[in-house]
């Protein structure tokens, strides 16, 4: 082999030749008896494919698909109940806002009291409190139109024994002293009562608090459900490439490139489910959004609108939209390396 | 430079609950020798290369790879060891879904090395053992002794400080065995410690070198 081969030149000079005993006695090798030998100079005519290397595990080897769409769908349940949590909250906290603001003082119609002088009269004593900014008497239009749903269209107050009410809006800050106001209230007009909601603004803080809960706990457990789905997937990965793991192994590779080659399927599945998941959710929040923009000028839409605001998951629920696909991305690959990792040592154990 | 690649002090090897395969071993292999290791069918030549190769723990006795006790080597510092060591199986090995170039380069490629790095290097390689024109083409459309030309050429591209082969030749017509086990000698005069398995005996016949001989779970060593 004289100078035949670069590759072995270059060993020769790397490594210090040493004569050791026990040396085979090597009949020289000659060019002849390679069929095609490399002349020196011989420029390399076949080419590796310039285009990217082999994956080393085969992404056919990945139950790849299936896997897929069951992120596609985690993410999206994932996305839908953030969503719906984020709404509830949203529009629980805006309720307790427009609460806070706003007291009501109600007004039984009592035998021989003038209604509209003691509406007049709870006015009077309303304003003149600190911390309160307005007080407004809910006028008969008002109240009819309040209690159409109800009692039907071309609806007379005075027939009838109807309770009315005055509207109080507070100042921000100091909260005026609600006790005095309602003892005064009650002795100088008959009838009267003040109502702080105090009482439905804490059920009402229960009831999103439990939804939250509720969707919180839905969320951990779709997130358990991926990441077992991505390990029962990663285990099928890895022992239908068993032999690519051993022959890794035979060839020098540590168990984080290993890892790595895993890894990077997973995570790319991983954002691929989770865009697929997040987008189908975000799709689905315009059009509800839409649709109920669409209905506000009918009445279910007015109680749509009532009960939920305008029934837009806000950028809180967007912005969480693109935290979920991140999060169910990086879960996946970490859950898969955080696997292949186990196997591995696993199978070094034997 | 460590004294002995290899040291086999007192190694037993069983597996499981079975009957001892290994008995009583002791040799040493020096940098840059070159051994056959033979011995009849079943007498633990691939299981003493596993030992070899780290890939088996000994039942009893002490096994030393490049001045380390296997004993106590680290997880982590196998990839290292395994790094000096090329093997060539006897079942190659080769993995289906990459390119003869791939599966040369894979010991390079799992380094972290960049191909352009290493791609002249394999490609004269390839060419070398004769398989220049089979590059861009996948283990299963090659023949069997062009696999185990493929697969020895991995176990080279490393520069390995030493080489085992289980059965290198197995396939081989006898003119293509002789040339291959030329490729050993040629690598082992620049350096490489070498064993090769083997029960060719007109192959061993060739070259007048040391034998490890497996018998009856024992080893005889002829100088
Ligand atoms: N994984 C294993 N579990 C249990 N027994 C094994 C295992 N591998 C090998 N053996 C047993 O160990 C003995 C030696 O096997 P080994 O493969 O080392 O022999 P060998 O010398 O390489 O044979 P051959 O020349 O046919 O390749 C055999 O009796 C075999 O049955
Ligand atoms: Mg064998």
């Amino acid at each position: 082999m004289k100078g035949g081969c670069r590759f072995m030149t270059k060993y020769k000079s790397y490594r210090r030749k040493k004569l050791q005993p026990g040396r085979a006695p090597v009949p020289k090798i000659s060019d002849a008896d390679y069929g095609k030998p490399a002349t020196k100079g011989d420029p390399v005519k076949i080419l590796p494919r310039q285009n990217k290397q082999s994956s080393i595990v085969p992404r056919e080897t990945i139950a790849g698909n299936s896997l897929m769409l069951v992120i596609a769908i985690m993410s999206f349940l994932l996305c839908i109940t953030f969503g719906a949590v984020s709404l509830v909250s949203d529009t629980a906290s805006a309720w307790q806002n427009d609460i806070a603001r706003e007291v009501t003082i109600q007004i039984r119609p009592v035998d021989g009291v003038n209604m509209t002088e003691a509406l007049e009269r709870a006015q009077t004593i309303a304003s003149g409190k600190p911390g309160i900014d307005s007080v407004t008497i809910i006028s008969d239009d008002e109240t009819a139109r309040l209690l159409e749903p109800w009692l039907g269209a071309g609806l007379s107050l005075e027939e009838l024994p109807i309770p009315r009410l005055l509207s109080v809006k507070l100042k921000t800050g100091k909260r005026p002293d609600f006790d005095e106001l309602r003892r005064e209230l009650t002795e100088s007009v008959p009838g009267a009562s003040l109502d702080d909601h105090q009482a439905w603004a804490g059920r009402l803080t229960r009831m999103a608090g439990a939804t939250v809960i509720i969707g919180v706990a839905i969320m951990l457990l779709v997130m358990a459900a991926t990441v077992l789905t991505v390990i029962f997937a990663t285990k099928g990965a890895m022992s239908g490439n068993r032999h690519v793991v051993e022959v890794l192994h035979f060839v020098g590779a540590d168990d984080k490139y290993i890892a790595d080659q895993f890894q990077r399927h997973f995570l790319l599945l991983g954002l691929k489910g989770g865009a697929v998941g997040g987008l189908i959710a975000t799709l689905g929040f315009l059009i509800i959004g839409y649709w109920t923009g669409q209905n506000s000028a009918t009445p279910e839409g007015d109680q749509m609108t009532a009960l939920f605001g305008t029934f837009s998951v806000g950028t809180t629920g967007y912005s969480g939209v693109i935290v979920i696909v991140i999060l169910i991305a990086f879960l996946t690959a970490y859950t898969s390396r955080a696997t292949v990792r186990r196997q591995i040592s696993a199978l070094e154990q034997n | 430079m460590d004294k002995f690649v290899i040291k086999f002090e007192n190694v037993g090897l069983r597996y499981g609950m079975g009957p001892e395969i290994l008995r009583d071993l002791n040799f040493q292999i020096t940098p840059g020798s070159f051994q056959f290791l033979t011995g009849p069918s079943g007498a633990g030549k691939s299981s003493l290369l596993r030992l070899l190769f780290l890939s088996l723990k000994p039942t009893r006795g002490l096994i030393s790879v490049f001045g380390n006790d296997t004993a106590s080597i680290l997880p982590d510092e196998l990839p290292a060891i395994r790094q000096k060591i090329g093997i060539v199986f006897q079942d190659f090995r080769l993995l289906d879904h990459l390119t003869t170039y791939e599966n040369v380069a894979l010991p390079l490629r799992v380094r972290g090395k960049e191909d352009v790095s290493y791609r002249k290097d394999v490609i004269e390689l390839l060419s070398w053992v004769g398989l220049k024109d089979r590059i861009n083409v996948y283990p299963p459309v090659l023949s069997g002794g062009e696999k185990q030309r493929a697969a020895i050429a991995r176990a080279l591209i490393n520069q390995p400080k030493l080489l085992l082969a289980d059965e290198p030749t197995g396939n081989l017509d006898p003119s293509l065995a002789r040339r291959l086990l030329r490729l050993f000698a040629e690598l082992n005069r620049s350096g490489t410690s070498v064993v090769i398995a083997t029960h060719d005996l007109d192959l061993m016949d060739q070259y007048q070198t040391r034998r490890l001989v497996l018998n009856e779970g024992r080893l005889q060593v002829y100088d």
